[in-house]
């Protein structure tokens, strides 16, 4: 039987009303616009844009500041919201090799055509607390330089050229897409590529961690990380010919990972690819080590039981938007089924006593 | 299979040109811009503008297999004007105005008005993008590192 039991509307629209005020926060401080979230915490809206699996700066600021901050809580709006849009078509995949580079640097070649290019990154920084930012103050303009107009190849390339690192072989075959069908394993690296780049941050990067640690050991250097924009272009069937529909800033990582060899494939380099949405460096460097990481069967290594070799584990919790709905629906109301458990464990113990009264009377 | 852009014509190719620059022009300067060319032109709309996302995808490798990474917002819109040009705006962002104006700057660029569009809209929009994008390849290279080799004195 099931007992349908209502109430609480008055409680949950006053608590609402509360969140409301809450969010606002002390009115004689200067509440918070959307620009500002979006120039000013850029990396967080970039993170909510990538996890949230949808490029608009514009709405997920906006997710930013409904969300108090929360930014699983920012990705879930941004997710509900990207659910209510007509698919207009997909893109032809960008080149990043024609990216507008504000960032580019490889831990494996110091003099590589193009340079190493830092960009504005915290690395290098000291990790202290700049207390001059508690006041305001105007900042004073980045040094410019003249930009060269040579070219930023790839760093993998190079490595390429002497076939000592596996190649990647193009293939236009459509994608399959984990927002339309369910995923399957075995899954194919489109699907794991997809699965990786909307993927919690803090899961692949735990993930990726533990690769390093010796749980599915494949020694990564970073063969080159860059940041910067590329045009989006599609085809759109009225014209026939594609146009750029727009710019999106985008982070790649290639590691080049040693491979001994195997049964398969000669001694060479392999790789780890990662691409994500906006600055997001932190989660493309984890997002490529735990795709090598998951490249043990087609590459014939060795299943070493390391989680990160795990497809089904990984790609079935990378999702925080999953998680967190499954997790946190477990404070909701469960009236029913606990009062179920607590006629069993009662049933169980009046068994119990039964059986030892039965015993004692017995002896 | 349409065309790929290696074989269109140059018109075809100067059309793409505009309709990439319109899909990333600031709103507000395009707007502005438009204003500047009088009331805009008498025109029907043939498809209301709509917000709609586009799968943006990426290659395993950089150079392999395509896959789906993520979802870019886009605003597209069709109209005719009275002389029966079409034209078609496809913008990033989910504004409507600025897929409208999109569209008529397209349809503008295929009549008889089109040198003063692109001397009174398409340029000042090409230099904007141009000074912007100037700016931030000007600053990253100011941070190019220039590496040095210490001799260690040992032989």
């Amino acid at each position: 039987m099931y007992v349908a039991v209502k109430g609480g509307e008055r409680a949950i629209e006053n608590a609402h009303d509360w969140l409301a005020e809450e969010r606002r926060g002390d009115t004689s401080v200067a509440e918070l616009t959307v620009p500002q979230i979006r120039e000013q915490l850029a990396l967080a809206v970039n993170r909510v844009m990538a996890e949230g699996s949808l490029y608009d700066p514009d709405l997920a600021a906006l997710a930013i500041k409904q969300s108090r901050g929360d930014l699983i809580e920012a990705i879930f709006l941004i997710r509900a919201y990207r659910t209510t849009l007509p698919r207009l078509g997909a893109s032809v995949p960008v080149e990043t090799d024609r990216m507008a580079c504000i960032r580019r640097v490889s831990a494996t070649f110091k003099d590589a055509p193009g340079g190493q290019v830092l960009g504005p990154t915290f690395d290098y920084t000291h990790r202290l607390l700049d207390f001059k930012l508690a006041a305001e103050g105007e900042v004073a303009p980045a040094p410019q330089a003249k930009p060269e107009r040579a070219d930023m190849p790839r760093i993998t390339e190079f490595l390429n050229k002497d076939g000592l690192i596996q190649t990647e072989a193009r293939d236009d075959t459509t994608p399959p897409d984990i927002t339309r069908t369910p995923m399957k394993y075995p899954a194919d690296r489109a699907t794991r590529l997809q699965a990786l780049t909307r993927g919690d941050e803090g899961f692949v990067l735990g993930l990726a961690y533990s690769t390093q640690r010796g749980y599915a050991r494949s020694h990564a250097f970073v063969g080159e990380l860059r940041i910067g924009t590329v045009a989006v272009e599609m085809e759109i069937p009225e014209l026939g010919f594609a146009i750029e529909i727009g710019e999106v800033e985008l982070t790649e990582c290639e590691t080049v990972n040693q491979f001994k060899g195997s049964r398969t494939e000669p001694p060479q380099f392999t790789r780890g690819y990662g691409l994500t949405f906006g600055q997001t460096e932190r989660k493309a460097i984890s997002m490529a080590l735990v795709d090598r990481a998951l490249r043990w069967k087609e590459l014939g290594e060795d299943n070493v039981g390391a989680p990160a070799q795990d497809e089904e584990f990984v790609l079935s919790h990378a999702d925080n938007i999953q998680a967190t709905g499954f997790l946190e629906h477990i404070k909701l109301p469960h009236y029913v089924d606990f009062q179920s458990e607590l006629e069993l464990i009662r049933k169980l113990r009046r068994e119990a006593q039964g059986d030892r009264e039965h015993r004692e009377a017995a002896e | 299979m349409p065309m790929t852009t290696t074989d269109l014509s140059p018109e075809t190719e100067r059309r793409r040109a505009w309709m990439s620059l319109l899909a990333t022009a600031p709103e507000r300067l395009l707007s502005d811009l438009m204003s500047a060319l009088g009331p805009a032109p008498e025109h029907r709309i043939l498809r209301a503008p709509e917000v709609g996302g586009v799968m943006v995808r990426g290659r395993a490798g950089g150079t392999g297999a395509a896959f789906n990474m993520g979802e870019m917002t886009v605003t597209r819109c069709a109209l005719r004007l009275a002389d029966g040009t079409v034209g078609h705006g496809y913008v990033q962002g989910r504004s409507r105005d600025h897929a409208t104006r999109a569209a008529l700057v397209d349809a503008l660029m295929q009549g008889a008005q089109a040198e003063e569009v692109e001397a009174k809209v398409l340029g000042p929009l090409r230099r904007a993008r141009d000074e912007k994008r100037e700016a931030r390849a000007a600053r990253a290279a100011a941070t190019k590192v220039e590496f040095f080799t210490m001799a260690r004195g040992e032989d």
